[in-house]
């Protein structure tokens, strides 16, 4: 037995005597190389939406999410070596919401790496989230391993500085998911040439991992589960022998193989959204590799978010799904079809009724 | 009895309709059919903006929140069994149950332009769908 399934071992039967096991709202991930004295593991906290109602009231729902992420998260063994937040921490970018949720996540008692949402952004293009958490793209080596974080919700200049009589009614404007008069989501060419000159100083075969808030793929357009420019970005992590992408943004399971990048979303602290083949009236592009996770029942709070631990044991990358009140998943990149599967529902005929969306 | 009175009340209808074929009950024309589409359209509209309004719960949470373009709502498989309640329910029985729970606020009644108009925006959204009545 190598050292990377045992920890996993362990963590499990932790994370169980501490009857965690199906609540943990949150991503702890594992990278495991050659060298396994390197092994670590960083949790992933993703889409809190703190919203402010007025005075000190927020909501409720939300509120309870990402506190108990943050709990769960400081409960971990084994300690993850740090945190990632993937953006959307607040629901219309406001100092008392990015106050409010960096007061829920100043109890973590881990280092903690902050993704830009556009739910953060577009009131003040980041700029009091930058006073509070630090640069809006960055990079930094850990282990043996590439970061990259990237702002990805950034869109057309004309857009963000010409068509809005307000920052607010700016913020509003994205803040609506289904929005006619929002905008797709972009890196933009000022990050691209940061990013191209990040690369250039890294090995091709150090292991490269991609933080952004929006899928670095062209999913469904109408809800920014898109970036316009996903192709320059993967042409500029082409030529890397091992590169992953993850992502937050769509509060629900997604996975997909795009030549040597493998990409994963992660779950939201505060609630699911639906899958977009669910909305009739638009064509969209799931990849066809993932199956769905359960539709989710609004009678149980929780339901739908949840947590997964990630290992890139040989640089490949295995998620492994636990959700509130539903069967775990795995989802682990086979090494023959070179893509992630699910071990249990990828072939249509083992997948479930509630998988099913409609 | 004196019936008299009545009988001209009735007549005096019947003889303009007469004057004017265009009022006839089975008949209605492209202006008509435009107009009632705006009508429908109109009330669609007013569905959306309660959809995406902070206004209608009482925290701030909109039901497009969750419900991007009133996806998941799934008006075409009303009345349904819905297992969390443990029986066949109308639609706006589901939409009660969200403006409650997500939204911290008040039912509406079955009837109220507000519950018609949110009825008329999520089903306009599924518009084309098969009807599936009973359908999880």
């Amino acid at each position: 037995m190598n050292t990377i399934h045992k920890s996993r071992r362990s963590f499990l039967k932790t994370a169980g005597a501490a009857a965690l096991g199906s609540t943990l709202p949150i991503s702890l991930i594992e990278l495991a190389f050659a060298d396994t004295a390197e092994n670590f593991t960083f949790a992933y906290i993703s889409d809190a939406h703190i919203q402010h109602i007025e005075g000190t009231r927020f909501v409720r729902n939300w509120d309870r999410g990402l506190i108990r992420a943050v709990a769960e998260t400081n409960l971990l063994v084994p300690k993850p070596d740090f945190v990632f937040f993937g953006g959307d921490l607040a629901q219309l970018g406001t100092k008392a919401e990015l106050d409010h949720g960096a007061e829920i996540m100043s109890a973590l008692r881990y280092k903690v790496h902050y993704v830009m949402g556009e739910h953060d952004y577009y009131l003040d293009l980041g700029d009091y989230w930058e006073q509070l958490f630090g640069a809006q793209y960055y990079s930094f080596n850990h282990k043996g391993v590439h970061f990259v974080v990237l702002n990805s919700i950034r869109t057309y200049d004309d857009w963000t500085f010409n068509r809005w009589p307000s920052n607010e009614q700016r913020m509003l404007e994205m803040a609506g998911l289904d929005n006619p008069n929002g905008s797709p989501f972009m890196v933009g060419e000022e990050q691209r040439n940061w990013l191209k000159s990040d690369l250039s100083k890294v090995a091709k075969t150090t292991p490269i991992v991609v933080l952004s808030h929006s899928p670095l793929q062209k999913i469904f357009r109408g809800w920014n589960f898109w970036t316009e420019d996903a192709e320059e970005i993967q042409a500029l992590l082409k030529p890397f022998d091992k590169v992953s992408v993850i992502y937050g943004h769509v509060h629900q399971i997604q996975y997909n193989q795009i030549g040597n990048i493998s990409f994963n979303s992660v779950m939201a602290t505060a609630w699911p959204w639906p899958y977009p083949q669910s909305y009739a009236q638009a064509e969209q592009y799931l990849p066809k590799l993932t199956v769905p996770m359960n539709r989710a029942d609004p009678f149980f709070e929780r339901d739908a978010t949840g947590w997964q631990f990630i290992n890139t044991s040989n640089g490949n990358v295995d998620l492994h799904y636990t959700l509130y009140n539903n069967t775990a998943r795995s989802v682990v990149y086979n090494t023959k079809t070179k893509q992630p599967e699910d071990s249990a529902y990828q072939r249509e005929d083992a997948r479930i009724p509630p998988q099913t969306h409609f | 009895m004196n019936l008299k009175p009545i009988k001209a009340i009735l007549l005096l209808p019947l003889a303009l309709a007469l004057a004017t074929p265009t009022a006839s009950a089975d008949e209605f024309t492209d202006a008509d059919l435009e107009r009632w589409q705006q009508q429908f359209m109109g009330v669609v509209q007013q569905g959306r903006d309660l959809w995406t309004s902070p206004e209608l719960g009482t925290n701030g949470v909109a039901c497009a929140q969750c419900h991007p373009n009133a996806a998941n709502t799934h008006p075409e498989t009303y009345p349904k069994f819905q297992k969390q309640l443990g029986k066949v329910v109308p639609m706006w029985e589901m939409i009660n149950w969200c403006l409650k729970n997500p939204l911290e606020g008040q039912p509406l009644a079955a009837d109220d332009p507000k519950m018609t108009a949110i009825q008329a925006y999520v089903t306009h959204e599924r518009r084309g769908v098969t009807l599936e009545p009973g359908k999880h």
